[in-house]
């Protein structure tokens, strides 16, 4: 068994992993960045739009400021969110994005002058400031009061990824590529590293740290229809989870993305809606306004979503063999700006849909996109239940979206919180040891090894994996969708439950030699399954709606009730997961208020609670 | 009438002492919208779960998937069925090392690309969290991040004679990342310092002109244009260089 050792292990790395890798290594440390693919695959590459941040220097941005980036994001989050985390985020922001620019990224910056812009349809003339020339520019995005996202092109993640892997390339960090963790290695109180899986090989490798950071993305393909890469299938929380001490926050909050395609459900990116795109319905007429007047087409998310379901439910969708959808119109953005500013989507267009954005209609619907659920830390970054376990970016529950993230705070987060979390474990490495014990090494080690001749021998029973992978998508397509009631969600878990007890008897129908990847689905599938029943169990058991968590039981946001963050805990050998709760901001900088959009009725928490908690900064 | 499409994929696995290189046939109905994609997890869902292959963000934006289809390298996620004929084969990249049946190892040959190019911002100066970014042009961002789309997939190092025949040749996707740092004003690194790189036969003056790179780039990277554009400066410079001795 070979055993690899540093300060940091860091799994993923994608920006947020690579930003702490940056930060730690700046400051002196060793670390290790281990992914399942090259770093610049990761899924921050897929990130379209761009990056929130309050830089405030192009015409529309004029008169933002970190205060009104903090309040959007807290509306944004339906007050689900950490404001404490959100505050940091907002004050860190535009500072990472010169940084980002100092790196190497070429954010696309302001041209003086006249120019024009379209929204819900129409032309509209702004004029640049000369004296903002070269600075970097930004676009609209959805559930915001001014243009804040700093992009490039419409390839923004993949910009950033770019440069933050040259980062580390620079500071000769130690990436590891086609390295899958598959078991942390811990005794209930510190966590030491992790047993990894070899995706060239197939053979397991023990890496033993002081810390150990899970920055491995969403969990989005738990759902049949998602626009995540294949890559993003929860490996990273089911580390967390079953460990039984490591609680996922607030598995209900999942976020469905207005404008994935039909059919293949990838994504095009909300920059097409912040330029001046529209969605039409089977009449090819604008709807969102009807149902949002003030935000139409850039209400956040959730809204647009719920709304664009709403209209296909009134019989405005328009019919397919792929099931019903609705239409994305960006013809009126014209040549100049597709091939510049919309050049991936554009592409998207050509090879998945055949379809040309600037004479035809882009077929869209919502789609799982995001996870606003993730391992639970602290405001540091680091995870409860497990000292030297830190997570950050989607994988995380930092928690700065609550339960609605807006577009362009995520891609910013990655790096915004990585940069941040990474400056926390540099300083918890400077005073902490643990007592590197390669017994439990070993035996971590021994006990994976033997999961995986089980499976090969099939010891647990011939259960095909990938069967059981699709009835967990199905179930969860069915009951945690945009709309979600009592009477479904009971459904769900029950056909969970028994999805869950056929995922423990899996068997390989492979022969599970080498870097098979019939026993890396089978590794993780009790793990899916889990993640699974917590996003079923937390939505039953949350009776209101907020942000993307919609009841139409319980229409009402209840801040009486449910002004809380769900944790979800896996216990060892329990079948079903212990939810717990906690205060879902330990103060309100912006006590709970009306979003501006979305409508909706609101139940008001008890007015002396929020004044004890409330701040002035 | 729906078509029956026939893969040939070439299978090895070099973890299995008894595994001996071969292509194996398979069968599949072919769906309306098929990409390679939808058709390779069908054949390891279906018919053989230990198929080995990468896909990624399956959405043309990661470059997991570049495999050779029908003697051509291409991204199989963004490759239709309907525009292939009923026989389809399928192998792994050439140049990179092989790891089982489609998947080769693009990540080391990439990595080592970034030692060799140094693929990073070379600069004395040092970032003041407290200033104004420093300025500059739309048009330059614009040109560098036309460079940069570069995704990585090693189509265009599959599909090089020069790469095929020497692995010391650094190949289009190394002679791009240079030119993107050349078109970035943040990079100090004096004409001299790139041509050190790349001024040579593993470099700009290694590649014999077949430019198959970019009639193979998912990304249509104008890798022609840079070649030229790096020959020309890289020219100068020896002018210069040999000028100097005389």
């Amino acid at each position: 068994m070979q055993i690899f050792y540093s300060d940091l292990l860091v799994v993923g790395a994608g920006l947020s992993g690579e930003r702490i890798a940056v930060e730690s290594a700046d400051a002196g440390f060793d670390v290790i960045v281990l992914s399942i693919v090259p770093a610049r695959r990761s899924h921050s590459s897929a990130a379209q739009g761009g990056m929130q941040a309050a830089l405030g220097n192009c015409a529309m941005g004029k008169g933002d400021s970190v205060d009104v980036h903090f309040a959007d994001t807290v509306k944004g989050s339906d007050w689900g969110c950490d404001q404490e985390v959100a505050r940091l985020f907002a004050d860190a922001a535009p500072i990472e994005m010169r940084r980002l620019a100092h790196w190497g990224v070429p954010w696309n910056r302001v041209v003086p002058g006249k120019s024009f812009y379209f929204k819900g349809g129409e032309k509209f003339e702004k004029y640049e400031e000369p004296d903002k020339e070269g600075l970097i520019t930004a676009r609209s995005f959805g559930g915001t009061a001014k243009w804040r996202t700093c992009y490039t092109s419409d390839g923004t993640g993949h910009a950033v990824m770019c440069t933050m892997d040259n980062r580390c390339a620079q500071l000769g960090i130690d990436v590891r590529d086609r390295k899958e963790a598959i078991a942390l290695i811990h005794d209930g109180e510190n966590c030491c590293g992790a047993v990894v899986r070899c995706l060239r090989t197939g053979e397991l490798e023990a890496y033993l740290s002081r810390a150990t950071a899970i920055c491995t993305g969403g969990f989005g393909r738990i759902y049949k229809a998602t626009t995540n890469a294949v890559i993003c299938d929860g490996g990273g929380h089911i580390l967390a989870m079953d460990t039984g001490v490591v609680p996922v926050g607030n598995p209900e909050a999942i976020q469905f993305h207005p404008t994935g395609i039909v059919p293949t459900d990838i994504l095009v990116t909300e920059g097409c809606r912040g330029d001046g795109g529209t969605l039409l319905d089977v009449n090819e007429e604008r709807f969102m306004q009807i149902y949002e007047p003030e935000k139409a087409e850039l209400a956040s998310r959730d809204v647009v979503s719920r709304r664009m379901t709403e209209h296909m439910r009134a019989g405005k969708g328009v019919k397919s063999p792929y099931g019903e959808h609705l239409w994305l119109d960006i013809r009126h953005l014209g040549d100049k700006h597709i091939s510049t500013k919309l050049r991936e989507v554009d592409e998207i267009c050509h090879h998945f849909l055949g379809v040309d954005p600037r004479t035809q209609l882009i077929p869209v619907r919502p789609t799982q996109h995001y996870t606003m659920a993730g391992i639970r830390t602290n405001k540091d970054g680091a995870a409860y239940g497990l000292t030297g376990l830190f997570s950050a970016g989607e994988a995380a529950c930092w928690d700065m979206h609550g339960f609605n993230r807006l577009g362009g705070n995520s891609l910013a987060e990655t790096v915004v919180a990585g940069g941040i979390i990474g400056r926390k474990i540099a300083e918890f490495l400077q005073g902490h040891d643990v007592k590197i014990d390669s017994r439990l090494a070993r035996e971590a080690v021994l006990a994976q090894k033997d999961r995986i001749a089980a499976l090969i021998e099939r010891r647990n029973g011939r259960e095909n994996v990938y069967e059981v992978r699709n009835a967990m998508q199905e179930a969860l397509m069915d009951g945690c969708f945009v709309f979600r009631n009592g009477k479904d969600l009971e459904k769900c878990v029950e056909t969970l439950k028994e999805v869950y007890e056929r995922a423990g008897k899996v068997g390989l129908r492979s022969d599970g030699k080498g870097a098979n990847y019939e026993v890396s689905s089978a590794l993780k599938i009790k793990g899916q399954v889990k993640l699974a029943l917590c996003i079923a169990t937390a939505a039953l058991a949350r009776t209101e709606s907020r942000g993307s968590h919609t009841r139409e039981d319980y229409p009402e946001r209840n801040d009486r009730e449910w002004l809380t963050r769900t944790l979800a805990y896996w216990p060892e050998g329990a079948d079903m997961p212990d939810l717990k709760y906690e205060d879902a901001s330990p103060v309100f900088e912006l006590p709970p208020g009306e979003r501006g959009y979305g409508g909706g009725k609101i139940i008001t928490a008890d007015a002396a609670f929020i004044e004890e908690r409330t701040i002035k900064r | 009438m729906a078509r029956t499409l026939r893969f040939d994929i070439f299978r090895y696995n070099p973890q299995d002492a008894g595994s001996v290189p071969h292509m194996q046939r398979f069968n599949l109905d072919e769906n309306p919208n098929m990409t390679l994609f939808i058709a390779l997890n069908r054949l390891r869902e279906e018919q053989d779960p230990g198929l080995k292959f990468d896909f990624c963000c399956r959405a043309g934006i990661c470059g997991a998937c570049a495999i050779v289809i029908n003697g051509r390298p291409g991204l199989a996620c963004q490759t239709k069925t309907k525009d292939l004929p009923d026989d389809i084969t399928l192998m792994p990249l050439p140049v990179f090392k092989m790891l089982g049946d489609l998947t080769v190892d693009t990540g080391v040959w990439f990595r080592e690309m970034y030692q060799k190019t140094e693929s990073w911002v070379h600069t004395k100066k040092v970032f003041d969290p407290n200033a104004e970014e420093e300025r500059m042009d739309n048009a330059v961002a614009e040109q560098i991040y036309e460079l940069e789309r570069c995704i990585e997939c090693g189509c265009c190092v599959a599909a090089c004679g020069t790469a095929r025949l020497r692995s010391d040749f650094m190949g289009a996707a190394a002679l791009n990342r240079i030119a993107r740092f050349v078109v970035d004003p943040r990079d100090q690194r004096s004409d001299k310092e790139y041509f050190d790189v790349i001024g040579n036969d593993y470099g700009i003056f290694g590649c014999m002109g077949l430019l198959a790179c970019e009639d193979v780039c998912p990304k249509g990277l104008p890798l022609q244009n840079q070649l030229g554009f790096l020959r020309r400066k890289m020219g100068i410079t020896a002018l210069k260089q040999i000028f100097k001795r005389g």
